[in-house]
């Protein structure tokens, strides 16, 4: 499966210029309000007729120079950031809709199950909760068999409770129906937990496009993902449980000791760890209260124009990513290249940031 | 309140005349009005205020162009009654058509509110699961803008059946032919001595238009539950 896009399009005075490749799994596309994220959706989606776009989804042509397809038979479900369910239709009327046109989904009931709406088929949608419409609309566009899944921030207008209710169905949803997703979010913390690859768009334009990993262990990118929201992501598979409450962690940097980790043992997790929470040493520190402390070597450095410039870290076979001062670097007279080691405080991982649900496939 | 056989014949040409011009009037205000309200293109101006014209115009100048148009030697008078051997001019079919007319702005502003109300994105929704332009209108635009036809339908009702200076001027007053309960009362006031058949029509009259108020009014609470959900 290969979405593939290239969009030119004006409106105003914004201009946006775009080309990017969606693969299987989950694409993120991230950007700031404003950076065009929703215009392009809604051009893979056919609500909007770019000035010049050429859109495919593997051999099907969307829109080239001669051809628009029209929305409709685009077969692509799209998922907005207001649940946009039909007032005058009750939710397992909503969920069947797109079967009046022809969708024939194969798996009613094991979707219905997965999102956890058997208890309100019957209900009206003006009487749900924000993350249970959320979820009737998730439900609806599954349901109408698409070939590739459009979710333009679908939590963000959801409270932090009910963004935290249903993030583990996206979770799991992408484990289980292996649709596509192209998931349009300004949150890194929800990127992190549930993207494969990601695309950065930044005033009309794409300033990064890769592997999730990669992307946000980018120095570079520290100013548009916000110098306190940059962090990189590190796959980790939960070990033993200590009397103390800490949880061994095993990751391919080396084992890290952490609270909060309410995984079971065993399970595959995803670990976001802060830049800001990353501190660099030149020996091995000994008698310091942080009990995690990794080699690591500096493969990147990025300065910005502030006081503080990120550094990439390549640890074992993943990356981490750490924000210092200039003042740092400088009196440490550090270089590219150097072998150093990282100290993460264990307190400082945010129980957030940890995926729970990615688990290990059955 | 006994109607003469005049005076039945005048109610009873009132509610066919009134019923014709909303049955066929609903479904091309709802076109107008979904015209105007999603679409654009070139000329939607001069359309607006085609479709605008019988409300701002003289009545009287209405159903003269209505003459002009429509009489059997106007062109389209000519073109109906060749084609379909249909004749509009002094027969109960003319009044209907300048009923039609001078309720359809009525009509068109009343549902085009409605659609307008309706937020684009659920329409966008819907293509997105698989509806084409007219599954669209029909399965989403439609059951939500049903009060507001339901409203523009008996605004055009009430219009239809009251409509005086258009109708004379196309269909003149012929009893039991073009002669409605307006066209009646007022040919009623014209004579000494009809003073009181004229009231038992005017008090028809109001029945019938507080019947259809209150016909509207069931119907929209009914249509608005069912919208709201509630089983």
């Amino acid at each position: 499966m290969t979405l593939t896009v290239d969009i030119s399009h004006r409106a105003g005075t914004f201009a946006l210029d775009v080309a990017f490749e969606a693969g299987a799994g989950v694409t993120a596309l991230f950007g700031r309000s404003g950076a065009g994220k929703t215009t392009v959706v809604n051009a893979v989606a056919g609500l909007l007729m770019a000035d010049r776009a050429e859109i495919r989804l593997n051999e099907t042509i969307f829109d080239d120079v001669r051809t628009h397809l029209p929305p409709h038979r685009r077969r692509i479900g799209y998922v907005f950031q207001e649940a946009r369910l039909f007032p005058h239709l009750n939710v397992a009327q909503n969920l069947d809709y797109a079967g009046r046109f022809g969708a024939r989904p194969t798996a009613r009931a094991e979707i219905i199950d997965l999102l956890g709406l058997a208890d309100v088929l019957d209900r009206a949608p003006a009487t749900l909760s924000g993350g249970q419409k959320q979820r009737v609309a998730l439900g609806r566009a599954l349901l109408s068999d698409p070939r590739l899944l459009l979710m333009d921030e679908p939590l963000a207008a959801l409270d932090a409770p009910r963004k935290a209710e249903i993030l583990p169905y996206l979770e799991a949803l992408k484990r289980q129906t292996g649709v596509p997703i192209l998931y349009v979010s300004h949150a890194l913390d929800e990127i992190a937990r549930i993207a494969d690859r990601m695309v950065v768009i930044d005033q009309g334009a794409i300033k990064a496009q890769g592997d999730l990993f990669d992307v946000l262990s980018d120095p570079a990118l520290t100013p548009l993902f916000g110098v306190r929201e940059a962090g990189a992501v590190l796959r980790a598979k939960v070990r033993e449980r200590a009397f103390d409450g800490l949880t061994r962690i095993k990751t391919g940097a080396g084992d890290l000791h952490l609270p909060g980790v309410s995984a079971p043992e065993g399970s595959d997790i995803r670990l976001r760890i802060l830049a800001q929470d990353v501190m660099i040493s030149r020996e091995r520190p000994e008698g310091i209260s942080a009990l995690n402390i990794l080699p690591a070597r500096i493969e990147t450095r990025y300065a910005g124009d502030g006081p503080g410039v990120a550094l990439r870290l390549a640890a074992g076979s993943e990356y981490l990513l750490a924000r210092i001062t200039a003042r740092a670097w400088a009196t440490l007279e550090l270089s590219e290249g150097d072998e150093i080691y990282a100290v993460i405080k264990a307190t400082s991982v945010a129980p957030g940031s940890i995926s729970g649900a990615v688990t290990a496939p059955t | 309140m006994m109607l003469d056989a005049a005076g039945w014949d005048a109610l009873r040409l009132s509610l066919l005349v009134g019923v014709t011009a909303t049955l066929i009037g609903v479904p091309l205000a709802t076109w107008a009005a979904w015209v105007l309200a999603r679409r654009e293109f070139y000329g939607k101006g001069a359309f607006n205020a085609l479709v605008h014209l019988p409300l701002v115009l003289p009545p009287v100048v209405t159903g003269y162009l209505l003459l002009i148009l429509f009489g059997r030697a106007g062109p389209l008078g000519r073109f109906l009654e060749d084609t379909f051997g249909l004749v509009l001019a002094f027969r109960w079919t003319g009044a209907a058509l300048a009923a039609l007319i001078m309720a359809l702005p009525l009509m068109v502003r009343a549902i085009r509110l409605a659609i307008e109300a309706v937020d684009p994105g659920l329409e966008d929704a819907a293509r997105t699961l698989g509806a084409s332009g007219f599954g669209v209108f029909r399965t989403v635009t439609l059951p939500l803008i049903l009060p507001g036809i339901l409203a523009g339908g008996v605004m055009g009702f009430a219009k239809a059946i009251g409509e005086f200076g258009a109708t004379i001027t196309f269909v003149a007053n012929i009893p039991g032919q073009t002669q409605t309960l307006p066209s009646a009362i007022y040919a009623l006031l014209q004579v000494p001595g009809g003073e009181g058949a004229a009231a038992t029509l005017v008090i028809w009259a109001c029945v019938l238009a507080l019947g259809a108020v209150a016909l509207s009014e069931w119907l929209a609470r009914r249509v608005a539950r069912r919208i709201a959900g509630a089983p």
